[in-house]
């Protein structure tokens, strides 16, 4: 009678070895120990520093940082809050305008602000400090434009008129940050008792809202890559300089009325293990290395005086004059305004 | 416990008790059905529970209120109905295309057939974000089936689903039909029966069981899917999970949160009662053989050949096809320089792709280990037959309450971990160590689904046999259950690995930025301007299904093809 059973053993023992080979590498933590303890800095899925700089931060302060980056940025004052009484790490970067007063009013955050920090920006009465900033705007197809004889449009009141129907693509505020800032751009522009009335006029002319950015950019935006049908569409001040053809002509461009300010922080966590780490961490963060860094690795504009690439001063410059909202009237507001949006679209 | 035996002499053959069919141990499985459970309580009840319970306690006072003020809103209803609606018409659908499939795949050979059976399993493990921009990318405005007017729709949704899930069904019907005694069929028709009478007759009762549990996880995924309702549904279909999500992450608002992940409970657990009644009815031995399959025949076989073309072709292929063609457009034109990219590690991708692979291949082989020891021990446990009717109740519910995790959103899983394992010893919210467990927990079910069916449907006589013969029950176990556990462990593995390189939902809570996996990896590659990194997502993709249908194709070649014959 044949054995199976024998061959099924060695098998099964040989994958068993390879596997518990495999498992030990996953389970090592790989870092290094460095002189002065370790800084956990709790971030957002969209933080990236080239190699080296954070390496560069350790052996000037000794502190080793381990990054925890738990969801995207809405998710992730609420995961803060949630944490209070066992803070999920030290430093925090990532924090935007928009939930900076509640991040505040919650208590999850320590006083402190970098002695670095750049003078008349918000700093949450203590407790923040600005790292980058960025503008979400809408953005134009200029070639579409161009080709199909329309004029671009240049402010909000145009986009309800017919001229422009079926021609804007946005995303949803509830589950998107640009989205939500396109709100809060038009609340800042037309008044708390405006904005309903100017987004039922734009729902009326063709409006199409999607979920995430990822889709409205690349499958609805006629200006990248998907090639889509709409030529306008929410985005970030920064995105036309990705859009530069190999002539060095911009693609596409911003609409500067409709751009609106956001600010992302950086700060200490209260009941932080590492204060001292977490403070000397978001000092590192407004050295001119990362700041000259920013705009490669995370799409937004340093908030200190270091170069900004080339392509983005031609083709991608900040607003003079974005639209900014006090960031208490957020927070009292965001959800009532939120539900008030989801009733406009019936 | 082992049972004593009369040994059969020749004056009391006669009058002889009929030897007890031997077990193991009672001890033994005891533990088998402890340590699984201990996992779950940990690693799921207890984050779940502690989440939920948060959203019931103000001021440290139990408070339904959430209750009244949920289901006040008309939204929650409509909420609800779509999501029991989509989950429904996605299981139906996937189940009746997969049956074809099943048949076409696992009982029939053809050349290509195993390339096949992996392009088949691919888009169970793309992240969601992926095809949902494949899938919009041909159904939108401008697109080339633009034409079919499905984007935004409902019927998108449902097509999306059964995309995912396919192959879901195909497999663990498949695996089993594959093991049916052809037999019992000739003898139906060579009484007379026509085709399809033996089909209805013979085969399908004694495929209900698998059917009913690949069914089972089908409306439990199709119950709980997140990006591709998102993405595809736009702003007007919303579903519990979705909600759930919106109102954990973005609002705090844990009591509206808590009381959807009741309902969502209440929805998969009255789907799972539904499905072990039509499970338990039709539940019997079956004669298991090796796999048997004959040759291709396009007369006798058209009906399956046509809808598993259909389905392959149209529904699996174009979005694929779609995403893999875009994968070589560059800015230059058609060429590799996407794939290329990926092998350097820049700005926009702090590792480089490989690294992600390697990170996603060590995190899926810890993640199947757990979940093949701790299923395999379920399996075993749940696939007893208690005498007593308490006995058989509380097999029952075991295997109902290690179904669940599939039935709770990962949001809840994800937020529940960062507020109970936060203390030491179980201070692993930030620890690598909690990917494999969560991708674990939910890849339990799906190996505990596949390799219960075959358990069950082994003739308890030929453990009795090997009773009679001498053997101790530890031995009846080993050679009896043995060969048919590890063969159809290769089609388990082979579900949990794909489940653990897919996973995007709990791993993107846990994920260490600097140690991300190939899903999170496409994720912000997706999130960000530019036509390379679009490109290089894509790319990326590509390469995340070229590795997990090269790894379950292999999972398929790990079995024992000989046997002993009984």
């Amino acid at each position: 009678m044949n054995r199976p059973v024998r061959r099924g053993a060695a098998l099964a023992a040989s994958a068993a070895a390879l596997a518990a080979g495999l498992a030990a590498c996953s389970l090592s933590g790989g870092t290094t120990a460095a002189t002065g303890g370790t800084v956990i800095l709790v971030t957002h899925d969209s933080f990236a520093l080239s190699d080296g700089l954070l390496e560069s931060f350790t052996e000037q302060t000794g502190y080793a940082v381990k990054l925890v980056a738990p969801g995207d940025g809405g998710a992730l004052v609420n995961q803060l809050i949630l944490t209070k009484d066992s803070p999920l790490g030290d430093a925090v970067y990532g924090i935007d305008n928009t939930f900076s007063s509640r991040a505040v009013d919650e208590g999850v955050l320590a006083a402190y602000t970098s002695p670095d920090a750049v003078a008349g920006m918000d700093t949450a009465d203590g407790h923040l400090t600005a790292i980058d900033q960025g503008d979400v705007c809408l953005n134009v197809d200029h070639q579409w434009f161009a080709a199909n004889g329309v004029a671009e449009p240049t402010t909000f009141e145009e986009l309800v008129d017919p001229a422009y129907e079926d021609l804007l693509v946005v995303t949803n505020p509830a589950t998107s940050s640009p989205g939500l800032a396109f709100l809060l751009a038009t609340i800042g522009h037309f008044g708390e008792t405006g904005w309903q009335e100017y987004w039922r006029g734009l729902l009326r002319n063709g409006l199409l809202i999607t979920e995430g950015w990822s889709d409205a950019y690349y499958v609805d935006f006629s200006g990248s890559e998907g090639a889509g049908p709409r030529p306008i569409v929410l985005s970030y001040s920064s995105s036309p300089a990705a859009e530069v053809g190999d002539d060095g002509v911009a693609r596409t461009g911003n609409v500067e009325a409709t751009c609106v300010r956001q600010v992302e922080y950086a700060g200490v966590l209260a009941g932080a293990a590492n204060p001292e780490g977490a403070k000397a961490l978001v000092d590192f963060l407004l050295s001119d290395a990362v700041q000259a860094d920013i705009p490669g690795s995370m799409y937004m504009y340093p908030v200190t005086d270091v170069d900004l690439p080339a392509a983005w001063v031609e083709h991608a410059p900040l607003a003079a004059d974005p639209i900014t909202l006090d960031p208490a009237a957020i927070a009292a507001n965001r959800t009532a305004w939120l539900e008030e949006w989801a009733a406009l679209l019936g | 416990m082992t049972t004593t035996m009369t040994r059969p002499t020749p004056a009391s053959s006669l009058r002889a008790v009929p030897p007890r069919p031997p077990r193991p141990g009672r001890v033994w499985l005891v533990v088998a059905a402890l340590v699984p459970l201990a996992f779950l309580a940990v690693f799921f009840a207890w984050p779940v529970g502690a989440l939920v319970a948060r959203g019931f306690v103000t001021d440290g006072a139990l408070d339904l209120s959430g209750f009244a003020e949920v289901f006040a809103k008309p939204r929650t209803w409509r909420i609800i109905g779509l999501t029991i609606a989509q989950a429904t018409l996605g299981t139906a659908l996937s189940v009746a295309l997969g049956i074809p499939g099943a048949y076409l795949l696992y009982r029939t050979s053809f050349p290509g057939r195993g390339l096949v059976r992996a392009l088949v399993t691919v888009p169970f493990v793309l992240p969601s974000v992926v095809v949902g921009v494949a899938f919009r990318s041909l159904l939108a405005a401008g697109g080339p089936l633009a034409f079919l007017r499905l984007d935004g729709t409902f019927a998108a949704i449902v097509l999306a689903l059964v995309f995912f899930n396919y192959s879901v069904v195909v497999r663990t019907v498949g695996g089993m039909w594959a093991r049916l005694d052809p037999r019992t069929v000739e003898a139906a028709r060579s009484l007379g029966a026509s085709p399809a009478r033996a089909f209805l007759t013979v085969t399908l009762p004694a495929l209900a069981p698998a059917v009913a549990s690949a069914a089972s996880v089908v409306f439990l995924f199709c119950a709980t899917a997140f990006g591709v309702v998102l993405i595809l549904g736009g702003i007007h279909f919303g579903t519990i999970e979705t909600e759930i999500w919106v109102q954990t992450t973005q609002f705090l608002n844990l009591r509206a949160a808590a009381v959807l992940s009741v309902v969502q409970l209440v929805v998969g657990a009255a789907a799972l009662a539904v499905a072990g009644r039509a499970r338990s009815a039709r539940e019997r031995s079956l004669q298991l053989r090796a796999e048997h399959h004959r040759p291709l025949d396009p007369a006798r076989d058209a009906v399956p050949l046509a809808v598993t073309a259909v389905v392959v072709l149209g529904l699996l292929t174009l979005p694929l096809a779609n995403l893999l063609v875009r994968s070589f457009h560059t800015a230059a034109g058609w060429g590799l320089d996407n794939y290329r990219n990926l092998g350097t590690s820049s700005r926009a991708l702090t590792v480089t792709v490989w690294e992600a692979m390697g990170n996603s291949l060590r995190v899926a082989v810890d993640a199947t280990l757990l979940a093949v020891v701790l299923g395999v021990m379920v399996a075993v446990v749940v696939a007893q037959r208690p005498r007593s009717a308490s006995g058989r109740r509380a097999v029952s519910l075991l295997d109902g309450l290690f179904m669940l995790p599939l039935g709770v959103s990962a949001v809840t899983v994800g937020f529940g971990f960062l507020i109970t394992l936060n203390r030491p010893p179980l201070d692993l919210r930030s620890s690598m160590v909690l990917i494999p467990i969560a991708q674990a927990i939910v890849a339990l079910p799906m190996v505990v689904r596949t390799v219960l069916p075959v358990l069950r449907a082994i003739d308890p006589r030929q453990r009795e046999a090997a009773a009679t013969l001498g053997a101790g029950p530890a031995r009846v176990f080993a050679t009896v259950d043995g060969p048919h556990l590890v063969r159809a462990l290769g089609l388990a593995v082979g579900f949990a690995f794909a489940i653990s390189l897919g996973e995007f939902g709990a791993t993107s809570f846990l994920a260490r930025p600097d140690r991300p996996t190939l899903p999170v990896v496409i994720f912000r590659l997706i999130g960000r301007p530019g036509a390379e990194n679009f490109g290089m997502a894509l790319a990326a993709s590509v390469v995340l299904a070229v590795m997990t249908a090269g790894v379950m194709a292999l999972a398929e070649r790990l079995r024992i093809d000989r046997t002993g014959e009984w």
